[in-house]
């Protein structure tokens, strides 16, 4: 066991590899990863010279949200500016605006947005109605307008401002343990095959479960240290609450890294050439990370897929982190993502154990 | 010809090893159908309790429109209690809850208060629910001012009109954001390990005592690999355009320009790993490290590059991702936009230019 962690931190190259990135990546992807837009770059088109018009379009230039970045005066010049991505919408103020508000017709401000990437536009359109709608509550008081007979008052539980980095940095910190894990497991059996020394061990007196704690040990201390890391990155740098306990939390550390270690063995000591093994990792990594609610809902997946994902030790990762530093679950609350986790590593290692024995070639 | 001949050893030795051919054309195959279908932003079908304190013909009408939206399957509650309780333990995303003296309220002046609340877990899950549920209030609306015949005090209205994607498919602009991300991968894969080989089982040393130049080793290594990524390339815009039914709205042409150059630029990627770390396992945890999360992340596939603070938007122009997914959202849903088309193509070349300019400087032959 001494002997594997050895061979991991005498290389220097790949103890570098192993604990400098992550704490990169954290802070990098922890910034950029990011659904709330801000500074949306966007064109006025103006046609109407009264007040409120002004008024309705102070109420964007205000936003944080927003960013005025070109004014216009001609229809044709709408398309070039959202065709070269120089802005994201365009504000079309018609020329009857005020005197249809005036007149207590409804007057509409038309929104040109460019939908490349929907969601982006989806969100941007959002903040468009909400700007809009505040001035329209406005409006209707300054100027005792009946309101409508029923209004939305909308709160958010766990997340009242609606941070995604609150629910982005905790994904994180799965995602980076996950290809910590991988890195340290993956091409490990495949690179003694290769060399030739996994045979020497195999006719050691060791037993194959001996040998198999000895290679997936390091992977668990590293991946432990790792996600305890970037836990303590999330909470202090990231300010992201972490409501629950510290047990739940690290009860549901410790069943993702057997699983993950178990799948990196396992691809491990299926790959003959190291090449093989990380086709594998690839192979495992990608997915488990693509469809494991980290961006994008697992509810909105078709249901085929969604039964796919039953399969992938991350997918619980996701929900106990984020249920554990957000909701503050209690920890019989998530035994249902527990024990799936710990019986994909214990297949999976045991797979692994027999395929030491079972694939010489 | 000695090019020929090495080429041909390239090519035999990506033939025998099962893997490569894996890499090039499985992976698209599996990636783009498992994400093709999977990763989407569009909420369907979204769980959510109506609490209705008092149900009368009023409430009736309003939790309709909920009932027949396509974007909610609704679950009926009578109190707030049990409703609280479904959402703590995930079973809804969000509630709606109208309080017993909604009918009356409704006709008073000031409206009666609708309390909405949504799950903000999922932060971006949850603006999308809550413009749902807006949605459904303002249809609601628009069918009462229709029967009472008089029209509700909305002063400004939005009239939206969305350019490229009308109806907003998220995977409309997910589909080519993550051929973008899958080239990288196959690029890197492909590539990362074959220098590092080379070196580690000394035929390295056998190549150098041979006439042929550094300059034609690279050459064979590369064009056995680009001829493969070019394949799998082929095979996802195939799959884009019918499996599903992303537009292609630019040229051919062009987009077979723009992925060779980023072919180019992925492939000198895994070889510049591959010449640099000289050792299989490090190639191969360097490419890991490197390619699949940064592409993912940094590239604009799927978070908005422009509301990154501005050390970041910087450090994302490293990120060769970045420009193809740039031009191939361009050039799928809006067609060939030049000014957004040039400068991207235009930093891939630079970027292949740069990385095989450092190949070329530390693969010299000669040993240590």
């Amino acid at each position: 066991m001494i002997k594997e962690f050895l061979s991991l931190l005498r290389d220097k190259k790949s103890r570098v590899v192993v604990v400098v990135p992550p704490l990169v990546q954290l802070i990098v992807f922890g910034y950029a990863a990011t659904f709330d837009l801000t500074h949306v770059p966007y064109a006025v088109y103006n046609e109407d010279k009264g007040a409120a018009a002004q008024d309705l379009l102070a109420g964007f230039r205000g936003s944080q949200n927003f960013r005025e970045s070109a004014v216009i005066t001609h229809e044709e010049e709408i398309r070039p500016l959202i065709d070269h991505e120089k802005v994201l919408l365009v504000l079309h103020v018609g020329p009857t605006f005020s005197r249809d508000l005036l007149r207590g017709r409804p007057a509409s401000l038309q929104v040109i947005i460019d939908g490349r990437n929907s969601n982006t536009a989806m969100l941007a359109l959002n903040y468009v109605n909400s700007i809009v709608q505040s001035f329209n509550e406005r409006w209707a008081r300054e100027h005792g307008r009946r309101g409508p007979p029923a209004r939305l008052v909308t709160r958010a539980w766990f997340n009242p401002n609606l941070e995604s980095r609150w629910f982005i940095v905790p994904g994180i910190a799965g995602l980076l343990t996950l290809v910590v894990t991988m890195l340290v497991t993956a091409l490990s059996i495949a690179r003694e095959r290769e060399q030739g020394t996994f045979d020497q061990l195999l006719v050691t007196p060791y037993r194959p479960v001996e040998i198999l704690m000895g290679k997936a040990l390091p992977g668990f201390i590293i991946g432990t240290f790792e996600a305890t890391v970037i836990i303590l990155a999330a909470v202090f740098w990231f300010r992201v609450p972490l409501l629950g306990s510290l047990i739940a939390l690290y009860t549901g550390v410790a069943l993702f890294l057997l699983s993950a270690v178990g799948v990196g063995l396992m691809i491990s000591s299926l790959a003959v050439t190291q090449q093989q093994g990380l086709l594998g990792a690839f192979l495992f990594l990608v997915p488990a990370v693509i469809l494991s609610g980290f961006t994008t809902p697992i509810a909105n997946m078709p249901r085929a897929i969604q039964y796919i994902t039953l399969l992938n030790p991350m997918r619980y990762f996701m929900v106990v982190l984020r249920d554990v530093f957000l909701k503050g679950s209690p920890f019989h609350l998530l035994i249902g993502q527990f024990w799936p986790m710990a019986a994909i590593g214990i297949v999976s290692l045991a797979a692994a154990g027999w395929l030491f024995r079972h694939r010489m070639y | 010809m000695r090019m020929r001949g090495l080429v041909r050893k390239e090519f035999l030795q990506v033939m025998r090893d099962p893997s490569s051919i894996a890499i090039a054309f499985l992976m698209p195959v599996v990636l783009l159908l498992l994400f093709g279908y999977g990763v989407s932003l569009d909420a369907e079908h979204v769980p959510i309790a109506l609490v209705v304190e008092h149900p009368d013909a009023d409430t009736a009408s309003f939790t309709g429109v909920f009932r027949q939206s396509l974007y909610f399957s609704p679950v009926d509650f009578f109190d707030m209690r049990a409703a609280e309780d479904a959402m703590k333990k995930g079973l809804v995303d969000g509630i709606v809850h109208l309080r017993e003296d909604f009918s009356r309220r409704l006709r008073t002046p000031g409206g009666a208060p609708v309390q909405v609340i949504v799950n903000g877990i999922d932060a971006n899950n949850a603006r999308l629910i809550s413009g749902y549920v807006e949605g459904a209030w303002s249809t609601w609306l628009r069918h009462m001012a229709g029967t009472r015949g008089t029209s509700f005090g909305v002063p400004v209205q939005v009239e939206q009109r969305v350019w490229f994607n009308s109806e907003l498919r998220s995977r409309n602009f997910l589909v080519p954001g993550l051929i973008a991300v899958i080239m990288t991968l196959i690029g890197a894969l492909l590539t990362a390990l074959v220098m590092a080989r080379e070196w580690e089982r000394g035929t390295m040393e056998a190549l150098m005592v041979t006439p042929v130049t550094m300059r034609e080793i690279l050459l064979g290594k590369l064009i056995p690999y680009f001829v493969l990524g070019m394949g799998g390339m082929v095979l996802s815009v195939i799959m884009a355009v019918w499996q599903f039914g992303v537009p292609l709205r630019g040229s051919l042409p062009v987009l077979f320009i723009a992925s060779s150059l980023f072919l180019l630029v992925a492939l000198g990627m895994g070889l510049l790993i591959s010449t640099l770390s000289k050792n299989q396992f490090v190639a191969g945890q360097v490419a890991i490290i490197v390619t699949f999360l940064p592409a993912f992340i940094l590239s604009g596939f799927i978070f908005d590059i422009n509301s990154m603070p501005l050390p970041i938007r910087v450090f994302t122009h490293v990120i060769a991702a970045r420009y193809f997914v740039s031009i191939l959202q361009t050039v799928f849903l809006a067609g060939n936009v030049w000014q957004v088309l040039l400068p991207n193509a235009f930093a891939l070349l630079l970027m292949a230019g740069i990385f095989f300019g450092i190949i070329r400087r530390k693969s010299r032959k000669r040993l240590e």
